[in-house]
């Protein structure tokens, strides 16, 4: 690890301040990213400013009929409490199958935002579900803050706060998983919420994104196996050593027949 | 140098160490707690598998000076002198090792599986186990030895 200073704030002003003051400082959640970036000095901030401890960024709340989250819950956290398996199963089951479980004893939600990693699991939950980001200057819809692979809208020393979610009992999150990385080869979560079908893909390679065409085609009562790969703009999809874009988006569609399978 | 404090195996630890340190380095090298290992740089591995406040971590993943307020366990605090604790006393009886390298991690790792399921089938254990990597055994008889573990620990064997 190459040199860097760490400071622990008392709270979300004291945090806020010590982003604002410094170029070099970042902030640090779970560090189940950070570590491995910082060991690999992809990044070298010159400051950590760790937000892990701090009550504004704590706790799992009920929020109208949905739920608002903490951004320094941990995937543990939320994968094993109650309120969070009772309004959004699917989000549980996300958050319990990222990693392995010492990182999920650690890694945050805030965290995992913030960073939108392109395979990443959580934003395909956001997204799909339409949900709320509150940072320390305002409120984002999903749609708006994730802005591309390992981009977001925030701005530079902005804090996530917490999540805003709505409740849903027919929602699925479907992994296919890249057993070597543990992160999604390829990722869907896909919702009925009242104002229809909603589907969202991580993995692809250029960041999460919805799949219109397919919620528009089942919204009008087109069926699950007309759901056609064809129709899925390969523009979405890259290759690497895992897989090409073409076997990508294959896997894309399978999967997004499957979750829509498994919620109607 | 920054001055920190650290709890370890329930004794408090007044050392030096810079903000940059990983804890799996200052259990290691300033505390001579050799038990965590190092077996990637990736933290894909799990040999450096500590809990923190009761939770198992990868104690190459996590600035010691994040570690300051909470309670470290090592494997070096599992066994009561002779007495090996019931997880190791498994590994031990079942041959759930051969080179021994991911076995601190491992052992650690299983008493953290222990505590959420008490009875833990095959399944669970093995998926449990995806933090951990081990280069030895095929796994089967450290499946065996965490099943055999845990029921030792719930006092059932
Ligand atoms: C072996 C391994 C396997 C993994 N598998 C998966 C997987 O399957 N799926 C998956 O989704 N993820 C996976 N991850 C990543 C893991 O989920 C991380 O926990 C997560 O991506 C980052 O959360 P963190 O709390 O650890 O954030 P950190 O590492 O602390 O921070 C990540 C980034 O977010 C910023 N940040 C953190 N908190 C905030 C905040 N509140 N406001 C603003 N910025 C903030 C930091 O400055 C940094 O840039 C894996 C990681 C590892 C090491
Ligand atoms: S040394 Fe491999 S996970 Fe920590
Ligand atoms: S016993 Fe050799 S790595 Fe597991």
């Amino acid at each position: 690890m190459y040199e860097l200073a760490y400071v622990r704030p008392q709270s979300l002003t004291d945090a806020l301040a010590m982003l604002a003051q410094d170029d070099g400082a970042q902030a640090l959640s779970g560090g189940q990213t950070l570590m491995p970036v910082l060991r690999a000095r992809l990044a070298m901030p010159t400051r950590l400013v760790d937000l892990a401890r701090l009550h504004e960024l704590a706790g799992i709340t009920p929020a109208g009929d949905g739920i608002e989250i903490g951004a320094a819950t941990t995937h543990h956290d939320v994968s094993t409490s109650s309120a969070v398996r009772s309004v959004l199963p699917a989000l549980a089951g996300l958050a319990g199958g990222i990693g392995d479980a010492q990182i999920r004893h650690r890694g945050t939600i805030g965290g995992s935002i913030a960073n939108n990693d392109p395979a990443a699991c959580y934003p395909s939950a956001l997204l799909a579900l339409g949900a709320s980001i509150t940072t320390s200057q305002r409120t984002l819809a999903a749609q708006d803050f994730f802005t591309g692979m390992f981009s977001t809208a925030l701005e530079p020393g902005e804090i996530v706060r917490s999540i805003r979610l709505p409740a849903c009992d027919k929602a699925r999150y479907i992994k296919f998983r890249n057993p070597a990385s543990r992160f999604a080869l390829v990722g869907v979560f896909a919702a009925r919420l009242p104002g229809g079908y909603r589907i969202a893909i991580t993995g692809g390679g250029n960041g999460v994104f919805r799949w219109q065409e397919a919620e528009q085609h089942l919204d009008s009562g087109g069926s699950v196996s007309a759901i056609a790969e064809e129709r899925l703009d390969i523009g979405n999809f890259t290759g690497d050593l895992h897989g090409s874009a073409e076997y990508r988006r294959h896997i894309a569609a399978v999967t997004v027949r499957q979750a829509i399978s498994a919620i109607t | 140098m920054t001055a920190i404090t650290l709890n370890v195996n329930g004794a408090s630890h007044a050392i030096d160490v810079e903000d940059r340190t990983l804890l799996v380095h200052a259990l290691r090298d300033t505390l001579r707690l050799t038990g965590a290992h190092i077996g990637c740089d990736t933290s894909q591995c799990g040999a450096c598998t500590v809990h923190i406040d009761g939770r198992a971590v990868k104690s190459c993943t996590v600035l010691a000076a994040q570690a300051v307020d909470s309670e470290i366990r090592t494997i070096e605090g599992l066994a009561k002198g002779a007495d090996l604790h019931p997880m190791q006393a498994a590994f031990r009886e079942h041959h759930g090792l051969q080179c021994g390298f991911c076995t601190p991690g491992m052992i650690m790792m299983a008493v953290d599986i222990a505590r959420r399921h008490p009875r833990p089938d095959d399944a669970t254990v093995r998926a449990e186990l995806e933090g951990n990597l081990c280069r030895c055994t095929g796994y089967h008889n450290i499946v065996k030895a965490v099943i055999a573990g845990a029921a030792a620990m719930e006092g059932l064997a």
